[in-house]
């Protein structure tokens, strides 16, 4: 391939000819397979795509690539999941949306108790994206892709005419294997504690950081990570979990409001035990944001049976990606706070948290003693000026 | 000194509150001019910690709240024209004109840049993809930000730029004050001064207020603590029956404030007749624009024959804003309230930016 022709991918790379199997070949494959010795060097697609080469082992399995679908030999219990990636900018400290894409879908699998084994790649990429930018891209999904030890096993790659895309959009799907099965949010209930497997914000801090019209440099890494390891120790420890869940976007206070409608709960949660990060927190009180409400992408939110809190706690703290886990709060009953402090009907600050329209709450209590309700992020984040 | 955790330590605000308690004979009305105040009063719980000591009343020092529809329609339409890029700051984005707001303009596809620092338009202004075009700056703010956007001109200046507009919006804190003070009917027995605005303009601007007013006047800074110490030299001023106004906020403000920042504005600026304040209406003497000199880089001028035919925003009759901003009534007095008027379908002023009385109410219910 000329180098200085193709420095940028052009239409032509998506058009499903020479160009299109020479971009697969150079960068994705090389990138995906190449290194590890997964395949031979793909270099000319074409001549070698009759010699079934392309192989990889994936879980015992030889799965055959560039096939029109991967065929795969699936355990009894999956769990299957998909997510779109779009981040900007691309590339961020502490990770790109390759990393990220693999660390997204791995996450849902490892929350819901599935070993990830398979994994699909769709790029949607912009005319003019630099071919050494999707070259690290690639570099990234296949090194995290690595740390799970879960498969790129079959892929698509488009490209859309400059302006119709922001760079690059990622998505991609998962298979799992259920190794633990039985979590799910409809399993929380009263008595449970939560708890968090680390700093919360920082992924959001560090991305928005480098965003136009606010590009501050602050010393923030994304906490962007693959957590089935972690969450692998904590089903293996035998500790009884009611759910889990990755904090993504919306934060942490997303994470405990799904959790508090789904499951018909109130959440207490004490501000004070929220490990956050201060470079985080001074961004935030900067911007008027709200450290939890800022995205997160490799935290994972525990509700555990009280018993077990401790124990959680301590395999957490062991663990490299849990090693700041906290214990920040409990889980009451439907409209419990209400039950102990208030009669029915009671509002507060205008609107009725009795009935339908508040169900499942999640009170944040303060250092001073006030409790408030921490709610969903709504609407774009926008910095405010003074 | 951390300036972060030490000015919220936990013991040393149960000390304040309960010395602020031990003090107050009867509940006092406080009003917190700035939108920050507000804010940090409602997330730390602050009015329910001095609940029936002190009643925080909050006042019209949200510069993005207090915008009126017709310069939020200006914008729009400015936006509109051909070749133009429209930068606002980020709270601006959402708030509601007459019929639309920059966010959902850019959605239509009109260039409408959210910047940070007015510096942001120098990249934009010289960047090569906007040869040709005209960049109109939204600037917004109290006295805390008019100096940056004085900063800005001068750089455009500097640099010989000639393709940035400038539509004006700037605003005074004093003014709206004495309005609200001039109209009689008002409970207030203090103000917590803003912090920020104060250390371009130093204390001097409040004088009016023990003077004329009688009240008592308190700059404070906006963390926890800060707040407090604010409010126990107003109930201490007030026990006293000696008004003044004094700073409560020594590690940043001057009482002869930034003599460079008040230099540079007064170099780009001057006072208008009168500024349309949402929820006020016309307020003499309480808005700024450019010096004629500098008409060429005031949008309005260039502009003005199509803001011409721009009608006067209508506000909903229901909505409380202007009373809230007038410290006559609270958030939750609105029948709009969390209901048709919310964070995500603002319809008052006060809920539109996140520094308003409404979004924080909304945001940090408190109990």
């Amino acid at each position: 391939m000329n180098k200085k022709k193709y420095e940028r991918i052009q239409l032509s790379h998506g058009g499903g000819g020479k160009e299109t199997s020479e971009l697969i070949g150079r960068i994705i494959f090389n990138g995906l397979y190449g290194q590890n010795g997964r395949s031979d060097d793909l270099y000319d697609l074409h001549k070698r795509r009759n010699n079934n080469n392309f192989t990889v082992n994936a879980s015992g399995q030889k799965i055959k690539l560039l096939e029109d679908a991967a065929v795969l030999k699936s355990p009894q219990n999956i769990a299957f999941t998909t997510d779109s990636f779009t981040v900007s900018p691309v590339f961020f400290k502490g990770g790109d949306i390759g990393k990220l894409s693999v660390a997204g879908t791995v996450n849902d699998l490892s929350v819901m108790g599935a070993k990830p084994l398979f994994l699909s790649l769709g790029l949607i990429i912009e005319e003019g994206f630099a071919s050494e930018d999707l070259r690290k891209i690639i570099e990234s999904i296949s090194e995290e892709a690595d740390k799970t030890g879960v498969i790129v096993v079959t892929g698509d790659t488009k490209v859309v005419p400059a302006g119709k895309a922001d760079g690059i959009f990622i998505n991609t799907s998962g298979i799992g294997e259920i190794l633990h099965d039985g979590l799910s949010v409809y399993n929380i209930a009263a008595g449970d504690i939560i708890i968090v497997s680390g700093n919360v914000g920082d992924h959001g801090a560090a991305v928005m950081s480098l965003r136009e019209g606010i590009e501050m440099d602050v010393e923030i890494e994304s906490d962007c990570a693959s957590l089935w390891d972690m969450i692998e120790t904590i089903l293996k420890g035998g500790i009884g979990v009611s759910a889990i869940r990755d904090a993504t976007r919306g934060g942490l206070a997303a994470v405990l409001n799904e959790w508090a409608m789904a499951a018909g709960v109130d959440i207490y949660v004490e501000e004070d035990k929220i490990p956050v990060n201060d470079s985080v927190r001074g961004f935030c009180e900067l911007l008027g944001f709200e450290p939890y409400q800022l995205a997160c992408e490799g935290r994972a939110v525990f509700a555990v049976k009280p018993e077990f809190a401790e124990k959680a706690l301590n395999i957490l703290k062991s663990h490299p990606l849990g090693k700041d886990a906290k214990i920040i709060g409990t889980v009451g009953g439907n409209n419990s706070f209400e039950a102990e402090t208030r009669g029915a009907g009671q509002t507060v600050g205008g609107r009725n948290i009795k009935g339908t329209e508040l169900k499942g709450k999640v009170v944040l209590k303060g250092i001073y003693g006030v409790n408030r309700l921490l709610d969903y992020p709504s609407g774009e984040l926008l910095p405010r000026i003074c | 000194m951390e300036l972060y955790s030490d000015f919220k330590i936990k013991e040393d605000i149960s000390r304040l509150a309960s010395i602020i308690g031990s003090e107050v004979k009867k509940p006092f009305n406080i009003m917190e001019i700035c939108g920050g105040h507000t804010h940090s009063i409602m997330k730390y719980g602050l009015n329910t910690l001095l609940k029936d000591k002190i009643n925080f009343l909050h006042g019209p020092g949200c510069p993005v709240c207090v915008m009126p529809l017709k310069r939020i329609d200006e914008a729009i339409e400015i936006a509109d024209s051909p070749d133009v890029i429209l930068a606002a700051y980020g709270d601006m984005m959402r708030v509601p004109g007459t019929d639309s707001s920059l966010i959902k303009e850019r959605a239509k596809g009109k260039d409408v840049r959210m910047i940070y620092s007015p510096l942001d338009i120098i990249k934009i202004a010289e960047d090569k993809n906007n040869k040709g075009k005209k960049i109109v700056f939204f600037a917004i703010g109290f006295e805390t930000t008019t100096p940056m956007t004085a900063a800005l001109i001068e750089e455009v200046i500097a640099r010989r730029i000639n393709n940035v507009l400038f539509h004006v919006n700037h605003v005074l804190v004093p003014p709206p004050i004495n309005a609200i003070l001039d109209s009689g009917d008002n409970l207030i027995d203090g103000f917590i001064c803003p912090g920020h605005v104060s250390v371009m303009t130093g204390s001097g601007i409040y004088e009016d207020i023990p003077l004329k007013y009688k009240k008592a006047a308190v700059i404070a800074g906006f963390e926890p603590y800060d707040i407090l110490s604010g409010a126990l030299l107003i109930v201490r001023q007030i026990n006293e029956g000696r008004p003044a106004v004094e700073i409560a906020y020594k590690r940043a403000v001057k009482e002869g404030g930034n003599k460079k920042a008040q230099g540079l504005v007064d170099k780009y600026f001057t006072v208008r007749e009168e500024f349309e304040w949402r929820g006020f209406g016309n307020i003499p003497k309480s808005g700024l624009k450019l010096r004629d000199e500098f008409k060429d880089f005031d949008a309005e001028y260039v502009f003005r024959d199509k803001l011409k035919e721009l009608p006067g925003g209508k506000e909903n009759a229901a909505c409380k804003c202007g009373e809230i901003l007038k410290g006559k009534c609270k958030p939750d007095d609105c029948p709009l309230f969390g209901k048709a008027c919310n964070p995500e379908n603002p319809i008052g002023a006060c809920m539109v930016s996140f520094e308003g009385a409404c979004a924080a109410y909304y945001k940090y219910r408190n109990f």
